[in-house]
């Protein structure tokens, strides 16, 4: 199993990180490279096993509905790129 | 001062032979000295730690003194701090301060430590050499030609050199292990749940462990009880009573199992690293130790399990770096997803792109059942390795890495290699048990080797047993590095 | 060969919490921007996700009421995508493992009841909002909704047709609040839906759906959904084919439009969320919610149309707990035959009163007994339906039962002939022209007639012994 270019520029997009066309080829190769190691996963038979997807088998606990924040906007917002008005900013989004 | 233990530390605060300012002003000092050679930290506040240090002599007057009061602790830099940089190692989060600590870092100025600063990690500790790092390479004590290990490399380099007495490293592949063995110093990595990931700046969350790593395992045993504890914060925290992880550790060793699984000791292995190995087992033999021989047969195939979980939940993980609310954003861009694709190809290096990709690959329509769903059912099966090894024995033993030390760039044009370096440290955390790395021994070249000890779910103070029975005959971890003399 | 219109809806219906999903932050409506987004909301590097108890506790009531399977065990997923206002870059939902499975919505229509598969309830958190007024060019984003919990409501596309698709969305509009799982309030979206529309034609199997995003009024699913299902019949019958898209519906236009945002094949890399384990319910859990559940509007509709109601009508009671509550109340020990008219005056009358005023059944000054007097006055001919607004006005300024208005004022109805026949008598000898007029076929001079008499009689006179009086005597 190895990855095309367009693969690798549709992953990119779906990751939302910028391959230039001049990088795709090295990214490709390095791709293919780590897609060869876990290939070798294919080669055992897991029918019947049931996925692992936590080391403990433990339950999710649930925490009792009350409010517990208060108001820390100004502090949050003291990292953030760009804010007006107690919003943050971003280029324009179109629905 | 800058050799001794955390016991003896303390010792001399409470007699006050030295004040916690000095004992601080003594490692900022050291860190001053070494830090241009060896990266290790990547932010150092001296003022900060000071006034730290001063309170701590204040609170030890008062005679309100705690398990750490006024001995200096360094976080990696994974590790939320509130009013320090918190950079994970990544020019995404280069300038980045978080507004709150975690609780790892909440525990340790709970008990008196002193922040020391923030070290040297691979970016969002995805790395075996320190090599991803932002901020350049942390170097290997021992020979600053060459890598510490990764990620927690920082740590391992700054507590081998002596620029702190003990630092909190994570471990998602061997993280702390594979870098304490690197840089001769003693590192645990905890059972998963044992220590609160809230604040810990998430690689693969069901795999991501905080531990200490220290000069030695009674030093660990301390720190362990610093660091572990439950916290509603984090669902996968384990609600379990407080441990005294030093009550074993005079413990003798006769009649202790300790398995040797075939598949640790096959081809692959550096011949200094073998003879060392071999070596601390005998050493545990003679303490009265029955060794025997176990088999993890999934053991080949917990790397490449690896690099389908870790991937596919970073590169969930890391979308949270969008350039919106904190971090990173590219300068120019044309619209909204030209924003996104600019700020995370600007922010993230090569390593942790890679990573995001494959995540992305693994977990995406049509492939996920062949990667994502298989690598879960293997990670069951060396799981049960595990579970069926430990019934026959009560620790088992191997090395911890391979190799000792490589020269910088010697690996970091192909991800595969580097990646294989952490054969041995991989199934642990895959099965969520306990491990620790100390030094036991240097190859030829004088480079120090790592003897790993893994244990069944929270055998922490077994392993520590061990490890500080087999340090209490042995003087290799107070080895000082000969390129960080003191 | 007439088309079929096929249609599922998807809501999602914000649960009745105080603080939110996995943050102890406040889900209240109205706040200033981001002051309710917590570091966890905001998805600060680091922060963790611990689960809501009551948000747990309502699906269970939700799955419960609908008759669903509750699984015992259901897992919390990431759903991946970019987008300003998912801080994360995913939505923490469920996917392979929903809480709440299968179960059933009945609907009632004129033609009768229609039972609506629910495929499942499943538990997620909301996102926040982008605000599109300009801010020198960018947007505003605005995360005090990110992590509300929602329970995302699936249907099976059992609804034929706009009207269906309302019907389902009242139901289950009228379940919710009924439960308390979700105060309903949708011009706070707290109860938005997403219709899935296709079309066919009879006999064929299903057509490529569209999605229509986002509908927060009953109004604009029915409109949404029929402009859609023209589009499409438009389409197939130029020869053209449906694309499966994500449309929004304009309600300025009264169209849908194809989402620019989803263009882009979307590939929502679900998994296992790693920092949440499984949810286990305990049977304890679901018997100790099961018990506190109240009886469900479904039963009390059956009722209601037992005793004669329309069945759309009986719907339109059960819409709201308070409102069926007060026409249970009306309607108890009411004499046999009158129920309608007393459905008729709570839908219609009492309705209109409250609305306009802007208050809740629940604080209307007319009490369901009162109602029932006046509706049973007006049925045994005590009053007139005329005097019987009189008796309400009345009854809603304070002024007592229908009984002691209808006393005090002296509004009882004329029933006595000799009463009736002397006014009759009386105004045929004063309006000679309108008689004529009768009498040369202007069937208008008659009404006129009717309207002198109830005149004199100043409204009291009973229309039905008027009219037949008057015709007897124009006849002689």
């Amino acid at each position: 199993m190895s990855l095309s270019h367009d693969q690798v520029q549709r992953l990119a997009l779906l990751a939302r990180i910028a391959v230039g066309p001049g990088e795709t080829d090295a990214v490709l190769a390095q791709l293919n490279r780590v897609l060869e190691l876990i290939e070798q996963m294919q080669k055992v038979d897991t029918r019947g096993v049931e996925p692992m997807a936590h080391a403990l088998d433990l339950r999710q606990r649930v925490r009792e509905d009350s409010v517990t924040e208060r108001d820390q906007h100004a502090l949050f917002q003291s990292v953030a790129p760009a804010v007006e008005r107690g919003l943050y900013l971003v280029p324009k989004v179109i629905e | 001062m800058l050799n001794a233990s955390l016991s003896e530390i303390s010792a001399a605060l409470a007699t006050k032979a030295i004040s916690s300012a000095e004992l601080t002003r003594l490692f900022l000092d050291r860190i001053r000295a070494l830090n241009h050679a060896l990266n290790a930290f990547i932010t150092v506040d001296e003022e900060r730690s000071l006034a730290e240090a001063r309170a701590a002599d204040a609170r030890r007057a008062a005679g309100s003194a705690a398990a750490l009061t006024g001995i200096p602790v360094a976080h990696k830099d994974i590790f939320c701090t509130r009013g320090m940089l918190t950079t994970c190692g990544s020019r995404m989060l280069a300038n980045y301060v978080s507004p709150y600590d975690a609780h790892v870092v909440e525990r340790f100025a709970r008990a008196g430590a002193v922040l020391l600063g923030k070290c040297n990690m691979d970016e969002f500790a995805m790395g075996s050499s320190n090599e991803t790092s932002h901020f350049g390479p942390a170097r290997n004590p021992w020979d600053r030609r060459l890598v510490p290990g990764g990620s927690s490399g920082g740590s391992a380099a700054a507590v081998a050199a002596r620029m702190t007495p003990a630092a909190t490293g994570t471990d998602t592949g061997g993280s702390i292990r594979q870098p304490a063995a690197l840089c001769g110093v003693s590192g645990l990595k905890p059972t998963y749940g044992l220590v609160s990931r809230y604040g810990m700046v998430a690689f693969a969350s069901s795999l991501d462990q905080g531990g200490p790593l220290a000069k030695s395992a009674a030093d660990l045993a301390l720190l362990l009880e610093v660091m572990a504890g439950f916290d509603a914060r984090d669902s996968t925290s384990v609600e379990r009573a407080p441990e005294d992880y030093r009550r074993d550790l005079d413990r003798p060793l006769a009649g202790l199992r300790v398995g040797l699984p075939k598949e640790y000791f096959g081809d692959g292995l550096e011949p200094g690293v073998r003879r060392a190995v071999g070596e601390a087992v005998r050493e545990l033999e003679r303490q009265g130790a029955i060794t025997l021989e176990v088999s993890l047969p999934n053991t080949g195939l917990a790397v490449p399990v690896y690099y389908v979980l870790a991937p596919a939940e970073a590169s969930s993980n890391l979308s949270r770096f969008d350039g919106v609310r904190y971090g990173h954003r590219a300068a120019q861009y044309d619209d909204l997803l030209d924003m996104y694709c600019r700020t995370r190809a600007e922010g993230f290096g090569a390593e942790v792109k890679r990573r995001i990709l494959i995540g992305t690959y693994v977990l995406s329509h049509g492939y996920y059942d062949a990667y994502y769903v298989q690598a879960q059912k293997l990670r069951r099966l060396i799981a049960q390795d595990f579970a069926a090894a430990f019934a026959r024995c009560d620790v088992i033993a191997g090395p911890t890495s391979p190799s000792t030390a490589f020269a910088l760039g010697a690996k970091s044009d192909d991800p595969v290699q580097m990646y294989l370096n952490d054969i041995f440290t991989i199934p642990a955390p895959l099965a969520g048990l306990p491990g620790l790395s100390i030094p036991c021994g240097f190859d030829d070249k004088g480079l120090p080797v790592g003897l790993q000890l893994m244990g069944d779910y929270f055998s922490e103070a077994r392993l520590l047993n061990v490890a500080h029975r087999y340090q209490q005959a042995t003087d290799w971890h107070a080895r000082v590095p000969k390129d960080a003399p003191l | 060969m007439s088309w079929e219109i096929v249609v599922g809806i998807e809501t999602h219906a914000q649960l009745r919490t105080r603080s939110k999903i996995f943050s102890g932050a406040s889900t209240e409506f109205g706040a200033a921007p981001n002051t309710q987004a917590s570091a966890v909301d905001i998805a600060l590097p680091g922060v963790l996700p611990v689960l809501n108890r009551a948000a747990v506790e309502l699906a269970l009531r939700f799955g419960l009421a609908i008759g669903a399977r509750i699984n015992r065990r259901s897992v919390f997923a990431r759903k991946n995508y970019f987008y300003p206002d998912l801080p994360k870059g995913y939505q923490i939902s469920q996917y392979e493992a929903p809480i709440v499975q299968g179960g059933t919505l009945a609907i009632a229509l004129a033609e009768g009841e229609k039972t609506i598969r629910i495929t499942r309830a499943h538990l997620e958190e909301d996102a926040g909002k982008s605000l599109h007024e300009d801010f020198h060019g960018m947007s505003g984003i605005d995360l005090n909704r990110a992590g509300t919990p929602l329970l995302e409501i699936v249907s099976e596309p059992d609804l034929r047709g706009a009207h269906e698709a309302v019907a389902y969305a009242r139901a289950l509009h009228a379940l919710v609040r009924w439960i308390g799982v979700c105060d309903g309030n949708m011009q706070e979206g707290s109860f938005r839906c997403d219709a899935n529309v296709s079309v066919r034609r009879a006999g064929e199997p299903l057509g490529t759906r569209c999605e229509i995003k986002n509908l927060n009024s009953f109004r604009f699913i029915e409109r949404a959904i029929e402009f859609e299902a023209r589009r499409q019949i438009a389409l197939l019958e130029d020869g053209g084919r449906v694309e499966q898209q994500t449309r929004l519906y304009d309600p300025e236009r009264d169209e849908t439009r194809a989402m620019r945002s989803k263009e882009e094949a979307q590939d929502y890399r679900y998994f296992p969320d790693p920092d949440l384990l499984p949810l286990v319910v305990s049977e304890e859990e679901i018997e100790r919610v099961r018990a506190e559940l109240p009886e469900l509007p479904d039963v009390r509709r059956r009722q209601f149309i037992a005793r004669g109601i329309p069945a759309t009508q009986a719907a339109q009671l059960t819409s709201s707990i308070e409102l069926a509550t007060y026409a249970g109340l009306a309607l108890e020990g009411a004499s046999r035959g009158t129920a309608p008219a007393i459905a008729n005056w709570i839908t219609g009358p009492l309705s209109a009163k409250l609305n306009e005023r802007g208050i809740g059944i629940e604080r209307a000054p007319v009490s369901p007994e009162q109602l029932r007097q006046l509706v049973e006055r007006i049925a045994d001919g005590t009053i007139s339906g005329k005097l019987a607004k009189e008796v309400d006005d009345a009854m809603w300024a304070g002024e007592g039962s229908a009984d002691e208005i209808i006393e005090r004022r002296g509004l009882r109805q004329i029933s006595d002939s000799d009463a009736i026949e002397k006014l009759v008598d009386e105004v045929l000898a004063a309006n000679a022209k309108l008689v004529e007029d009768y009498r040369g076929g202007k069937e208008k001079a008659f009404n006129a007639l009717v309207g002198q008499v109830m005149k004199a009689s100043r409204g009291k006179a009973n229309p039905a012994q008027v009219n037949q009086l008057l015709r007897v005597r124009l006849a002689g």
